[in-house]
């Protein structure tokens, strides 16, 4: 059974408070949301093991924080697209807006188009695969998880990153203050083979086309240098 | 600290450009070539609510009994939009400081006491502690731009959100841990290396402006579904006009900093250059209200240097609504106590002077992580003394409004002040006592 509410005839609040109260006990676990005409906040809050479709594009902070939900967008999202997601799934058909996945601790965000400016900002611990390209500053401050990028970086790829490991196929614009590459091990293939295969592009692209990026952990610690008058 | 032997010939005079700790600190600098990085909040003077006075009734106004006749304390936080909206019962809450700048203890003793005195407290930067929710009534439960130990059950958990956009010591800053408060369990609430020196950023990662701030709150309205009332903090600098946004944007209450707030390490530049005082940020704040017709609607928490109830009575009377406290409880749990002064001479201070908090060497347990230190603080014991103090400011506050013939806190106004100084009389929008006298006000133009 699928429960379809349109945002025609229903408000953002009432879709959502339906949904959060399937947190409490699972009763309906297959949802579709149609005409979202772009609404904010659609699906953000979620915690339990639903399946949502959302039949369009979304605006700001879709699926923001969800814990456990697969969540499908069928047309592109605007910012902060599952931002702040500890766990579950969320797919972004078309394009994502800047920030996508930000500050995420947890979870699979898949963007099939392109992701504007800073995707992955602070991201704690999510992977998120990314099938086109990404905008500047991409993962800037990110702290942990993977950030697999299947087409393009822009600048400042990975600023002042922390323990977050990136993968690009295609070129990198230019890299962030402490980003450098790595050489890609065997686990790094394998970590990599995973994420395709979970993102579902296990026979679209192979893992030898990228090249992964980490902190060089030159700004871990405060030193004069780092404070001088041409930073 | 060093003790001079012997005192100066009086043919010897300080100059009051270069005074010594100027002198120390153009040495300190040269010698290091880096900035000074400190704790506590603001040294220097400022005009602040000592500068004011009230005006105690006589023919004009009557006062009320001291002991008899009931003068009311309490405050609701948050009746904008929020289906909870908060309701307090003395004018004084307790500001946001994290688990990592301060102890395990000390979180649990700020959520003790303002428990026993019916107030709330405030998560900080690093998430929620298990000791500080279950030893808090009432707990604020902050978003600020690091995000660090964000998490949703916690924001379910709150009875608050607050949207930390700036603080009083540094506005315009990010907050800093250096890496020996990094603890095992500092490092993995905020998902960092063990050791590093952490530096938060300073703008929010996913929102910039009072348009997508609006959109912000309205997600956090719909994860909570509408329970929780949403506070948004700023420091204080353009006031005006940031507490007009913030309301545009959907605040329910507006937590307004002065430069006087504390901070547990910022660049001592920062503490004592940047941002306003209290005394010149909450008219700016109260006339935005005002004007938007939201007075004591979107209610006005202050703080930044509020000390005693005094304070508290005057900062009701200029038109917030409740006042917050960070340091002054600190100081409360026994921070620079007179007890630790062996201690704290040792690292170069003295009880009085300490503020190397970022250090995490606190001889009082409080703004460190060492487990040594940080048994010394007996959350039971202090939580009773936040608890003592907390019950002083509000008797104090209460004796002041009840000499103005006010049977609520709140009902104290701006024509029950007067100013000590021309600038105090500027600053607070109150004449300067003696006279009719607003410099600034276009009457007197």
């Amino acid at each position: 059974m699928m429960r379809t509410v349109s945002l025609e005839t229903h408000s953002v609040r009432q879709v959502n408070q339906w949904l959060h109260e399937q947190n409490a006990k699972l009763e309906e676990e297959n949802w579709q949301i149609t005409e979202p005409q772009g609404r904010h906040a659609l699906a953000c809050g979620l915690d339990q093991a639903l399946k949502l479709t959302i039949d369009g594009h979304a605006g700001y902070y879709c699926a923001g924080m969800n814990k456990q939900a697969e969540v499908v967008i069928e047309g592109s999202a605007g910012v902060g697209v599952a931002e702040n997601m500890m766990s579950g799934t969320v797919r972004v058909r078309g394009n994502a807006s800047q920030c996508a996945g930000a500050t995420a601790h947890g979870g699979l965000l898949v963007i099939e188009g392109d992701a504007g400016a800073r995707c992955g900002i602070a991201m704690k611990g999510v992977d998120i695969v990314v099938g086109g390209n990404v905008g500047p500053m991409s993962g800037f401050m990110a702290q942990a998880g993977r950030l697999v990028v299947c087409g393009n970086a822009d600048e400042a790829l990975g600023d002042s990153l922390y323990e977050a490991r990136l993968y690009v196929r295609g070129t990198v614009e230019s890299l962030g203050a402490d980003c450098e590459e790595k050489n890609m091990t065997p686990e790094d293939q394998t970590e990599l083979a995973e994420l395709l295969h979970a993102a579902g592009y296990r026979n679209t692209f192979r893992t030898e086309e990228f090249r992964v990026y980490g902190s060089a952990r030159r700004l871990y610690n405060f030193q004069i240098d780092q404070a001088g008058p041409d930073r | 600290m060093t003790e001079h032997s012997s005192p100066l010939p009086t043919s010897q005079r300080e100059s009051a450009t270069f005074d010594r700790h100027t002198i120390a600190e153009i040495h300190r600098a040269a010698d290091t070539g880096i900035y000074d990085i400190r704790g506590f909040g603001a040294k220097r003077a400022v005009p602040n609510f000592d500068d004011l006075l009230c005006l105690g009734a006589s023919m004009s106004r009557y006062p009320l009994e001291g002991y008899r006749e009931r003068c009311a304390t309490d405050v609701w936080l948050g009746t904008r939009n929020a289906k909870k909206p908060l309701h307090i019962k003395i004018p004084v809450t307790i500001a946001g400081m994290s688990f990592g700048a301060l102890s395990a203890q000390a979180k649990e003793s700020l959520g003790r006491g303002a428990s026993q005195m019916g107030t709330l407290t405030t998560t900080g930067d690093g998430g929620m502690t298990d000791e500080e929710r279950g030893q808090t009534d009432l707990l604020v439960y902050q978003l600020l731009p690091s995000r660090y130990g964000m998490n949703p059950d916690h924001l379910r958990a709150a009875d608050a959100l607050e949207i930390v956009l700036g603080q009083g010591a540094k506005p315009g800053g990010g907050g800093m841990l250096m890496g020996q408060k990094i603890s095992d369990r500092v490092a993995q609430m905020r998902t960092l290396p063990q050791g590093i020196d952490q530096r938060s950023p300073c703008r929010h990662p996913d929102w910039t402006g009072p348009d997508d701030l609006a959109i912000k709150i309205e997600e956090l309205r719909e994860i909570t579904d509408w329970q929780k009332p949403i506070f948004v903090k700023i420091g204080a600098t353009r006031t005006y006009y940031d507490v007009k946004l913030a309301v545009k944007a959907g605040a329910d209450a507006i937590v307004l900093d002065g430069m006087q707030g504390g901070t547990a390490a910022t660049q001592e530049v920062f503490i004592e250059h940047i941002g306003i005082p209290l005394l010149a940020a909450i008219p700016q704040a109260v006339q935005a209200l005002q004007e938007m017709g939201v007075h004591r609607q979107v209610q006005l928490v202050v703080s930044g240097g509020i000390r005693n109830g005094a304070d508290v009575a005057k900062a009701l009377a200029l038109g917030a609504d409740c006042t917050s406290i960070g340091v002054g409880a600190l100081i409360a749990l026994g921070c620079n106590h007179p007890h630790w002064d062996e201690d704290y001479r040792r690292l170069g201070s003295a009880a009085g002077f300490f503020d190397d908090y970022q250090d995490g060497t606190d001889p009082a347990g409080i703004t460190t992580q060492d487990p040594q230190l940080t048994s010394r603080l007996d959350p039971v014991r202090g939580g009773r003394r936040l608890a003592n103090y907390l019950r002083v400011l509000t008797m104090e506050a209460q004796t002041i409004a009840r000499a103005c013939g006010k049977s609520h806190v709140q009902n104290l106004e701006p024509e029950d002040l007067v100013a000590l100084s021309v600038e105090a009389a500027a600053m607070a929008r109150v004449p300067l006592a003696g006279t009719e006298w607003v410099p600034g006000t276009k009457a007197h133009e």
